[in-house]
């Protein structure tokens, strides 16, 4: 299967996802990006955002809060700080989180202020994407 | 010669305490069979970030402009030691031998006229580090309270480290803790994470493009790794304690078995020759009339 790529979707405590997909769609540190088979090697951070991955057995989406992704020719592994199936996303993890960064982004410094208010916004907008 | 009563006494408290260490043994291994299995499950992801980051490191460490996480302060005058330990004694050798480790560089450092700090995760390695160290604690995590050991743990450690980091409290910070072999085999293990060194891995030379940038990337992920490191530090040291725990508790299971062949023996010799004193004592009653 020429147009399929390996792909890998690891936390830090257990690997969630190991199959095979057509395509991947990755919420890029630099914006949304979709990898498939034959992606030229590419290193991406990721912001918070919804990844969905489009294989032989059907579409799933996942929420993911930042880490990285590795794509090659022939696989893509997503490393996520904390990734949980759309379905399971609750309304409390949301705000739990954006609690976090709303203290976070209040405490830091003004050179770090871009960053961290990036990620109350980006957590933001995931919420509204996931809408709970 | 103790009394019967008391022979008997003892071999009966022996028991329990066989049993406890049986039990305990039993509880070990369950124990043991889960850490190892989250270790196992962790190792990908720690894997990975590891590869990713040293082929980063690699190519982004010689400019001046790299991370001090990774490049340094510039000189190594203050170390921070995290030495993880246990928050539960009865695991034989596995506490001591991290502090014995620690204790050995602390005392190396010490007398290169080294600034030490310590921070202990684990309340056995504080106990035995006060009693020499009292003055270079500078912080202690308590893990009582945590029934398995989650990401969010080490990345409260971690965030606790950066933050002294940051407040430019230290310039080397060491992790020490027990490497996992087997049942038997723990392997005390010193590991600088600041400034990250990174084992010079034969990666496939395939050319990444990077977005945002390289530097961009590797300052988001310096902090990660040492989450990281830490996580798998503290899973190392889970799936340490347990197997030391089982091993020390099968020790004690056998000891108390042979005590109670011993103590058995010696109650029903002392048996035995209360009998035949009673029977002499007939006999020759019987023969003086």
């Amino acid at each position: 299967m020429a147009n399929t790529l390996q792909f890998d979707l690891v936390s830090p405590e257990r690997r969630l996802a190991s199959v095979l997909a057509t395509e991947v769609l990755i919420p890029g540190a630099d914006g949304d990006m979709t990898a498939m088979a034959n992606h030229a090697a590419t290193i991406t951070s990721l912001r918070p955002g919804l990844l969905t991955v489009t294989g032989p057995e059907g579409k799933m989406t996942y929420a993911v809060t930042g880490g990285f992704a590795d794509i090659t020719a022939a696989s893509t592994s997503v490393l996520a700080e904390r990734a949980v199936p759309l379905s399971e996303v609750t309304a409390e993890m949301m705000d739990g989180l954006i609690a976090d960064a709303t203290t976070a982004a209040a405490a830091a410094s003004v050179d770090a202020r871009n960053v961290t208010d990036k990620l109350v916004a980006d957590l933001q907008a995931l919420r509204a994407a996931v809408g709970v | 010669m103790p009394s019967l009563k008391a022979l008997k006494n003892r071999i009966v408290s022996v028991k329990n305490t066989r049993k406890i260490t049986k039990a305990m043994q039993m509880v070990a291994a369950a124990k043991l069979r889960r850490a190892q299995d989250s270790a196992e499950a962790a190792r990908p992801y720690a894997e990975r970030m590891m590869a990713v980051m040293s082929g980063l490191a690699a190519s982004v460490g010689g400019s001046s402009t790299a991370p001090k996480l990774l490049s340094g302060t510039g000189n190594d005058k203050v170390h921070l030691l995290v030495v993880m330990t246990s928050e539960r004694g009865l695991c034989g050798g596995f506490n001591s031998t991290i502090v014995r480790l620690a204790r050995g560089k602390i005392r190396a450092l010490l007398a290169e006229g080294k600034t030490v700090k310590i921070l202990t995760v684990g309340k056995k390695g504080r106990e035995q580090l006060k009693r020499d160290f009292s003055t270079l604690f500078v912080g202690h995590v308590d893990m009582t309270e945590v029934k398995r050991v989650g990401y969010a743990d080490a990345q409260g450690i971690a965030r606790d480290i950066l933050a002294r980091f940051d407040a430019g409290e230290f310039d080397v910070a060491t992790l020490f803790f027990n490497r996992f072999q087997s049942v038997i085999s723990q392997v005390p293990t010193a590991q600088q994470i600041i400034p990250a060194i990174f084992e010079q891995v034969e990666t496939e030379s395939t050319l990444y493009d990077y977005e945002p940038s390289e530097e961009a990337i590797l300052a988001d992920l310096l902090p990660r790794g040492i989450a990281t490191q830490v996580f798998t530090a503290l899973l190392e040291n889970g799936a340490s304690e347990q197997g030391a725990r089982m091993s020390a508790m099968d020790n004690a299971t056998r000891n108390a078995g042979d005590m109670i062949d011993r103590l058995t023996i010696v109650y029903n010799r002392s048996r035995q020759a209360a009998i035949t004193k009673e029977l002499i004592e007939i006999i020759s009653g019987a023969e003086a009339l």
